[in-house]
């Protein structure tokens, strides 16, 4: 089947099962090199925030995620290599001389925008994980790279930890105002910063 | 079934004439510089008509396709209503795989039973089978933490916003007495059909605008402060005198007026039911609508509240007096 229709379709599926509405705060969808990062708590995630940008932006956004999981039959591989154009990285095998940050720098070139989740690996609860050092490895080397906060509503019920099935709940994505590394920012400061602006968005939707 | 029989065409034909003259009010009240009417309330109504305009069209389309069409369409809009409930109502991951099953084996499962006519099996499904699986299955998952709760909110979902908006389709099943002419009455469901959701979105909004009178005596003040006595009394006499006025489209025409007239009432006044109902579960979550709960969402269940009350005591009464 021609790649793009396939891919039209499944983010056409994806927003109706999971009843997903989009909102951008202080924030536009655009073709610029971005890094889209946000909370992690389902396996649909990647493709929940795939699926809620406009299809051209879509085209040139990759999420990360983990081999293991994405490797893990036809489907999945299919899904991963074909449609969502998916980095894969080894979370068992960190070699010293190929960092998942490097791997990820090479894939994206001057060309692609990033989906990552900077919490490593889903979070049961609904408290926000603390962010891995990734991301701040990543500005340190492109602090070009203009950073959106997302954060995802309600998908820990519609595909929790542990389930196959999903339940089709409704849930919301809401993309932030961008931020940047900036000069002389610390690790540990600069990795409260951009947590803190997911929770911030969770908040938002919490008063309307 | 057919919807070009003249019946249903003067029918559909009387609904464009209200919904026309509801845009023209509305038009002319936002012209006038002298209106003192508030304008959160006029634009409240303009929206409405325009999900009015929808419901209408969706309506007759899926009239015009058959039945089938007719029957998947209130699934949809079921199963809709039901994710807003469920999203509204705090469950626990203990209940994942009971609400895998409740959307998608009972909820489907109702709609087909009702599509297919089987009347002593969709009137049961979910009240006795699906009530005992409920629980059962929680009880399998090993979370008993707020149990009783827990199956309580699940049923008063499936129950509410499946079983009985699935009253509604089932109206085009039953047996009608033949017309005057000793013609078999064809279209007569639609009509029923069409009867019931035109006089319960109409007893919403006139309901909505008796309560607008200044003299105003709140049924429930801790539960909802725009539903009054003058609202309610208002609303269910003017329905009343609307469903009077279309006794002749209904299957009711071999009968005296009062009959439409007394489903019309019935109607209103379970309507409020359901109103109310959902207003104490949306206080109870601390949400205005169902709508609001997740941004950009229509609410589809603030629109069908109304109809999900109405439709199995209407259908009942229905069924009853055309068999007696």
């Amino acid at each position: 089947m021609d790649t793009n229709l396939a891919r039209n379709i499944l983010a056409l599926l994806a927003r109706f099962l999971s009843g997903a509405s989009v909102r951008w705060i202080d924030s536009q969808p655009d073709t610029c090199q971005r890094v889209y990062f946000a909370n992690h708590t389902s396996h649909l995630d990647p493709i929940m925030i795939w699926s809620a940008l406009p299809p051209r932006v879509r085209m040139l956004t990759r999420p990360v995620a983990a081999k293991d999981y994405w490797t893990k039959g036809p489907v999945r591989r299919y899904l991963a290599n074909q449609l969502f154009g998916a980095i894969l990285i080894d979370r068992e095998e960190i070699k010293v001389h190929q960092s998942p940050v490097d791997l990820i720098i090479r894939e994206i070139g001057h060309h692609y925008s990033l989906i990552l989740f900077p919490e490593g690996g889903r979070q049961s609860g609904r408290e926000i994980g603390e962010f891995k050092s990734g991301l701040y490895y990543l500005c340190k080397k492109r602090p070009d790279l203009e950073l959106i906060p997302v954060h995802i509503d309600n998908m820990n019920r519609i595909l929790p930890r542990g389930e196959v099935l999903p339940v089709p709940m409704l849930s919301c994505v809401t993309f932030g105002p961008p931020l940047w590394l900036e000069a002389g920012e610390t690790k540990n400061r600069f990795l409260a910063r951009a947590r803190e602006a997911v929770r911030s968005l969770k908040e938002i939707r919490d008063e309307g | 079934m057919n919807i070009f029989d003249p019946l249903t065409l003067s029918l559909i034909g009387a609904v464009l004439v209200l919904l026309g003259a509801a845009e023209v009010i509305v038009w002319a009240l936002r012209r006038s510089p002298a209106s003192n009417i508030d304008a959160a309330i006029l634009e409240t109504f303009r929206l409405r008509v325009h999900a009015w305009w929808i419901l209408l069209a969706a309506l007759a389309a899926a009239l015009l396709l058959g039945r089938v069409v007719t029957v998947v369409l209130f699934g949809l809009i079921s199963f809709w209503a039901l994710r807003e409930f469920i999203t509204l109502t705090p469950t626990r991951p203990g209940d994942h795989r009971t609400l895998f099953w409740v959307f998608f084996l009972f909820t489907p499962l109702q709609f087909v039973l009702v599509g297919t006519g089987s009347y002593g099996l969709y009137s049961i499904v979910i009240p006795v089978y699906a009530f005992l699986f409920i629980p059962a299955r929680i009880a399998l998952a090993g979370d008993y933490k707020r149990f009783l709760e827990r199956t309580a909110k699940i049923q008063a979902g499936l129950l509410i916003c499946v079983y009985c908006l699935s009253h509604a389709p089932a109206l085009l099943t039953l047996k009608l007495p033949p017309l005057a002419d000793e013609l078999p009455d064809t279209g007569g469901g639609v009509r029923l059909l069409f009867f019931f959701v035109l006089i319960a979105q109409l007893s919403d909004a006139l309901q909505y605008a008796w309560s607008q009178l200044p003299n105003k005596h709140v049924i429930v003040p801790a539960i909802n402060t725009t539903r009054t006595w003058e609202g309610l009394l208002g609303g269910t006499v003017s329905v009343t005198l609307i469903g009077a006025g279309l006794w002749w489209a209904t299957p009711f025409h071999g009968s005296n007026w009062w009959m439409a007239a007394a489903m019309a009432a019935v109607i209103s006044l379970m309507g409020f039911a359901g109103g109310i109902t959902m207003s104490a579960i949306k206080r109870d979550r601390g949400v205005r609508d169902f709508g609001t709960l997740v941004e950009g969402h229509g609410g589809v269940l603030d629109r069908v509240d109304s109809l999900c009350f109405a439709a199995p005591v209407f259908f009942h009464c229905t069924r009853w007096w055309l068999s007696s």
